[in-house]
């Protein structure tokens, strides 16, 4: 499955609740402020397990836009919007953590 | 008209919902009426003046550029929390460097950002007429 989590973690329990439900083979892809859940901050462990499993995407575009792009933590994979067709197509049923 | 004190709390990233740029649009507004402003970033707020913002890639306005602005309406108290700004692995050095030029001090060119504690800015937040949450 691919799990899509659209908000912050610093405001919302989108993602924790993604991370208390994903299973083994799931992956997750991070975007609009999803993506600052991908950058180096006192969150970064929610998803360090999952990264270093290469199990964690998040969208360019998104990360650019809040000036971000280079404090991404270590083995969070971007994607443009063709890679996350590729993910959708890749991982059948897609949930969205709005 | 009486000037009262508006202080506009900013604690939402720019381009996820339209907080941001509506406060922004409101701080003008304000600001247009010859008001006291002020600002403060905090919580995911501080997202909105991290340099280096680039929009090209989501088709959306890239507004940050707007903060630059704010010194020629005579808005230059940015106040930015530093508890906020650790807990997201940012520094000061990571922000647009904003400035306003003095008109008491033969327009020198200042800096209009301040970081500072969450206890400092509960002072400033009681010292205020106005506080609106976007």
């Amino acid at each position: 499955m691919l799990h899509t989590v659209n908000k912050s973690s610093f405001e919302r329990n989108s993602l924790q609740s993604c991370l208390n439900t994903i299973d083994d083979t799931s992956v997750i892809l991070l975007i609009e402020d999803g993506v600052i859940s991908a950058a180096k901050n006192a969150n970064s462990s929610m998803l360090a397990d999952l990264a270093t499993q290469g199990r964690v995407y998040a969208l360019q575009g998104d990360v650019d836009a809040r000036g971000i792009s280079s404090k991404v933590a270590d083995n969070i994979k971007l994607v443009d919007y063709a890679g996350f067709v590729d993910l959708v197509v890749e991982h059948g049923t897609a949930v969205s953590w709005v | 008209m009486a000037i009262k004190k508006f202080m506009y709390l900013n604690r939402k990233a720019s381009y996820g919902t339209a907080y941001a740029i509506e406060s922004l649009e409101v701080v003008l507004i304000a600001a247009a009426f010859d008001q006291d402003v002020s600002l403060a970033f905090i919580d995911d707020g501080v997202y909105q003046i991290v340099e280096g913002q680039n929009t090209d890639g989501i088709g959306m306005k890239n507004f940050s550029k707007t903060f630059h602005a704010l010194g020629d309406y005579d808005i230059n108290k940015l106040y930015v929390s530093a508890e906020s700004l650790e807990e997201r692995g940012l520094t000061a050095d990571d922000l647009m460097p904003l400035v306003y030029e003095d008109e008491d001090d033969d327009w020198e060119e200042k800096p209009s950002v301040k970081i500072v504690s969450n206890a400092e800015l509960t002072k400033i937040m009681s010292e205020q007429d106005v506080c609106l949450s976007f």
